[in-house]
Parts: C-alpha cells; sequence; structure tokens
C-alpha cells in the first residue's frame, strides 16, 4: 500500500455505537459490491487467521447473508445479516444476530444494526459503518459471550499477529 | 473487595473468612453495590459479584479486539480491491 488510507474507530458508550470509517482505493462501485456478493465477502470479511464461508445469501430488502467465520482449528462461528434497506451503491442497513449452521438466531443474544454507507473520497471511497447496539447491557451480553465462547482467545492471538506484522 | 480483584466470587466464598450471619454479610454487600463498586448477577440461588473495575477492562479489551478485528479485515480487502484492479480477467 502506498499512501496511508484513513481508518477511525470510535466507540460512544453512552449511545452504545461503534463507528468505523475506512478508505479504500478502488472505485466506489467496486467497493460496493465487494461488501454485497457473497463470492467477493468470502475472499476478506473474517479476520485473519479465519476465513469466510457462505451458505446463504440473498442481497435485496428482507433478503439474509448467513456466513461462518472459521478458526484454523476448523471451529465455526455462524452469524446472519439480514437485509432491511438497500439503496446502491449509496447505503444499506442490516440487522446482524448470532445464529448457529441452520441460520436460525439466537433470541437470547442481543441483535445489532448496521448502518453501512459509501461516498466518494477523490478517485477512492470511504466506507463508513456504524453498529449500533439497543443498550449498554446488549454491548455487555456480548462482551460475556466473547469470553465465553472463546473468541476472546482467538482474538488475542490475533492482537498478537498484528504486532508482529507492525513490527 | 481483595478476592473479588481475583476475579469474579459467589456471595458464600466471599463471606466464608467473616465470622458474620449471611443476612449481615449480604447488607455490607448491597452498601458497596449501590456505590457502584461492586454488581452482583444471581443464578438459581447463586449470587455472584464481581468488581466493576473489571468489567470495564474486559469491556476495553473487547473495544481494543473490535478495533483490531475491523483493522484485519479491512487489509483484506485491501488486497482483494488490488488484486481485482490489477488483474482485469478477474482471479
Amino acid at each position: 500500500m502506498a499512501a496511508k488510507l484513513q481508518f477511525d474507530f470510535v466507540v460512544n458508550k453512552e449511545k452504545s455505537t461503534l463507528t468505523v470509517v475506512r478508505e479504500f482505493a478502488g472505485p466506489r462501485q467496486l467497493v460496493w459490491d465487494c461488501h454485497t456478493q457473497s463470492t467477493l465477502l468470502d475472499r476478506w470479511f473474517a479476520p485473519k487467521p479465519l476465513s469466510t464461508k457462505t451458505k446463504h445469501m440473498e442481497f435485496r430488502e428482507g433478503g439474509y447473508w448467513h456466513y461462518a467465520m472459521i478458526t484454523p482449528d476448523g471451529q465455526a462461528y455462524w452469524s446472519r445479516v439480514d437485509y432491511q434497506a438497500i439503496r446502491p451503491i449509496d447505503s444499506y442497513t442490516t440487522l446482524d444476530g448470532f445464529t448457529d449452521e441452520t441460520g436460525i438466531v439466537n433470541p437470547d443474544m442481543p441483535r445489532s444494526r448496521w448502518d453501512v454507507t459509501f461516498s466518494d473520497l477523490r478517485e477512492h471511497t470511504l466506507v463508513t459503518t456504524v453498529v449500533h447496539y439497543n443498550s449498554p447491557e446488549d454491548v455487555q451480553k456480548v462482551i460475556d459471550m466473547g469470553m465465553k465462547e472463546g473468541m476472546t482467545s482467538t482474538l488475542e492471538r490475533l492482537d498478537e499477529l498484528l504486532l508482529t506484522l507492525r513490527a | 473487595m481483595q478476592k473479588l480483584g481475583e476475579g469474579p466470587a459467589t456471595v458464600s466464598e466471599l463471606s466464608e473468612p467473616f465470622d458474620m450471619a449471611l443476612p449481615s454479610f449480604m447488607k455490607h454487600m448491597r452498601v458497596l453495590e449501590e456505590s457502584g463498586l461492586v454488581s452482583s448477577s444471581k443464578s438459581g440461588r447463586v449470587r455472584t459479584c464481581t468488581l466493576e473495575q473489571q468489567k470495564l477492562a474486559a469491556a476495553e479489551r473487547w473495544f481494543d479486539e473490535q478495533r483490531a478485528l475491523w483493522s484485519s479485515r479491512y487489509e483484506n480487502l485491501d488486497k482483494l480491491l488490488e488484486q481485482l484492479q490489477g488483474d482485469d480477467n478477474g482471479s
């Protein structure tokens, strides 16, 4: 990567939101495709060293993406993204949920709403993702679950990996 | 408080070293809870107490992890965009 690409990550505890702003070196249509086509999503969505596997994808309002993030030792973390509103190639809104392999959303776990917007930044594209939880209690539930499920240790390995990459 | 510093504990574990009846001990715990230093949750007949400080630290760690997750995810996307634009025939 030649030039430094903008990356902002902001937590608002009062509003229970995470805001992620990132610049990409590509035209808006291509960046949009990478976010909305499962064959492309499978190639980037899971953080390293995990991989992404799509089980179902229907990108339309009322449709959903059902996928797993898979660890190198084969442990799968299933999620489902329900598309609520789509405005090509400007924005889409989804409802995120924890599922199992069958795609049924775990009713005991909080769901978060994602507002994803795409805008031109000269010849680059700026993607803004706002993740909304319903309450601080919901955020706490997700934190607690992360620890229980061992996702945390996976991500700690990721932290170590990132440190070695930066060094 | 020292015991809670090692991790969440049940009320009976916490009251063990004290020569005090459980109801009186619970009164002390309630004062700590009202002060916001300690939180507790009940599962069946067992009440578990947690030092709030630890909860805060866990939250901070989770936010750091989320940041690392997005950072790594987006580095993958950088590479994919490079591949897609560098090779017009696709891969």
